[in-house]
């Protein structure tokens, strides 16, 4: 067998066809609401957050310090041991300089980029990253390896979230 | 381990379409009747059914397997969905592989259909929510973070820039123009792919492969039916997939290691020992340009960070040492998530069969490969093929 153009299904057509009703369809809006548990692990971890702390589990087997924390070790397969305070500070695993919101539409003229980036978080095991943002920086002078710390929303703004953490910002240490 | 040997004896596809007007189902019986007419078959030869489809929120349709099952010729016969992201156009013949190797069924209908045109204004807005809902989805991540944060890491942990990683989008694109269903077959340079729109740098609008509608589907036999049906079967030696963490801000990004797993799996299986010689054409998931030579890397067809230098010495081109991508990929055929992993089966097969019309490699090859990628970017499937 071989294919050819004129035997194969899947008829395209222009968005224009359906704004001009030259093709008809339906649309639904769906208005869902979901709440989530947290479960004691990131319960606490937001708990922290709020009172501007990062927070970590540690494994007494593999030894590892883990951030975001979590009641099993996942690559050892049995509950992790003990609560352990990190820094707020970290360092760039890697990062981007986005335009594109997060619905696919561009930001506005004169707004600034989204700079999204790994962090790697002081006193978690090596590799230990977590996504977050970055700011107080120009976008060109981002490189990987930079050290970083924390911005917190002010104490009476927070609010037990993962964007209590406003931004990472530059340091020189 | 005893297993009936299975091999592929028919192939579907439909077009790959930005918006196609007709329905996911439709989509699913025009490839899947396509595949059965190729091989001379009918429905009613048909075992069992393994279908593919990815997201349910692309679709605004909950319980998408049954939604599908009637197009896909599920109906009254044992019917099972697969869904891994991305990586599900190569799982769902991985468990039609099952399905038959097991011994259970001696006949099944693979098919993957995906309609991403459905979700407004874009289907990347479903994709938030497959990141953490209480971690990370307060950030307002899009998809597109997770793909630049990895090229970036990719780039700097070998000293690559964008220009060399931009010739697999120039290649994949201009494989396409001979590809029937091809979406996007263009013929760019490396300074078009530079100058196209930033989203999300590294990643430049060219280096991505588009949302897309389409559907394939193949036709899995077991050794003493498919010698009955056609004289040129090709064999699935080798099935493999493998799951990483889900943390994955906390993995390496620069190599992808359950890749390697799913390879390696797959490799024993068809007995494959040296992949870079005994591979001889694969179709690596290309969904943004770094992610073919990514991928190359963990599938053990090139050492880390040396990809980028066998495209550069145009090894990989389709009349190159290696070929890679010789359909077009994702970047150039198009990317309706599930369908595009079979897609790459499909040209597998039908360069294996030497039946690729104006796309096929040169040298006969008798190997080859198709992988593909997906979930939060965690896992690998890989099929080898032989004939």
């Amino acid at each position: 067998m071989e294919l050819n153009k004129k035997d194969l299904g899947g008829t395209h057509y222009k968005e224009s066809a359906l704004k001009e009703g030259k093709l008809l369809s339906l649309a639904m809006e769906p208005k869902l609401q979901y709440a989530w548990d947290n479960g004691p692990a990131i319960g606490r971890y937001l708990a922290e957050l709020k009172e501007g702390r990062l927070i970590a589990r540690k494994c007494n087997k593999c030894r590892r310090i883990m951030i975001p924390p979590r009641m099993f070790c996942e690559l050892c397969w049995r509950p992790t041991d003990e609560w352990v305070y990190l820094k707020d500070t970290g360092t760039i695993n890697t990062f981007s300089i986005c335009y594109v919101n997060w619905d696919a539409s561009r930001i506005k003229k004169g707004e600034k980029p989204h700079l999204p980036a790994v962090i790697e978080i002081d006193g978690a095991s090596e590799g230990m990253g977590i996504l977050h943002v970055l700011g107080e920086v120009e976008p060109e002078k981002i490189k990987i390896g930079m050290k970083v710390k924390a911005v917190w929303k002010k104490p009476e703004d927070r609010e037990g979230a993962i964007t209590d953490i406003l931004y990472f910002k530059p340091v020189r240490r | 381990m005893a297993y009936q040997k299975v091999a592929i004896v028919g192939a579907g596809i439909t077009k790959f379409v930005r918006r196609a007007q007709e329905t996911g189902k439709e989509l699913a019986f025009q490839a899947s009747k396509m595949a059965l007419d190729s091989c001379g078959m009918t429905m009613e030869d048909i075992e069992s059914v393994s279908l593919g489809t990815a997201p349910d929120a692309f679709d605004g349709v909950h319980l998408k397997g049954e939604y599908l099952s009637d197009g896909s010729g599920g109906w009254r016969k044992p019917y099972m969905r697969q869904f891994v992201g991305g990586g599900t156009g190569v799982f769902a013949p991985i468990h039609g592989w099952l399905h038959v190797a097991s011994g259970m069924f001696d006949t099944c209908l693979v098919v993957c259909s995906e309609k991403m045109s459905s979700c407004y204004p874009h289907p990347q807005g479903a994709f938030k929510t497959i990141f953490d809902h209480t971690t990370e989805q307060e950030l307002d991540p899009t998809l597109i973070w997770i793909f630049a944060l990895e090229m970036n890491r990719f780039m700097s942990a070998y000293g690559m820039t964008k220009e060399e990683i931009a010739q697999v989008s120039v290649k994949n694109k201009k494989n396409a123009m001979d590809h029937p269903a091809a979406q996007l077959p263009m013929e760019i340079t490396v300074d078009d792919v530079m100058n196209s729109e930033t989203l999300a740098w590294p990643v430049n609008r060219l280096d991505i492969s588009p949302a897309s509608d389409g559907a394939a589907a193949i036709v899995l036999a077991s050794e003493h039916t498919a010698k009955r049906i056609t004289n040129k079967p090709v064999w699935i030696d080798g099935v493999g997939w493998n799951l990483d963490t889900a943390y994955w801000a906390t993995r390496d990004l620069s190599y992808p290691r359950y890749v390697e797993k799913a390879a390696r799996m797959a490799y024993e299986m068809a007995g494959v020992v040296e992949p870079k010689r005994e591979i001889e054409i694969a179709e690596p998931y290309d969904p943004f340009d770094y992610k073919e030579l990514h991928h190359m890397e963990g599938l053990q067809l090139a050492d880390r960070g040396e990809a980028v230098q066998m495209l550069l010495d145009g090894k990989t081109q389709r009349d190159g040492d290696r070929p890679m991508c010789p359909s077009g990929g994702a970047l150039g055929v198009g990317n309706p998530i599930a369908a595009t992993g079979l897609m790459k089966v499909i040209e597998i097969f039908l360069q294996l069969r030497g039946e690729a019309g104006k796309r096929q490699v040169p040298g006969s090859p008798r190997c080859g490969l198709a992988q593909a990628w997906g979930d939060l970017m965690q896992v690998g499937t890989v099929v080898v093929l032989r004939r």
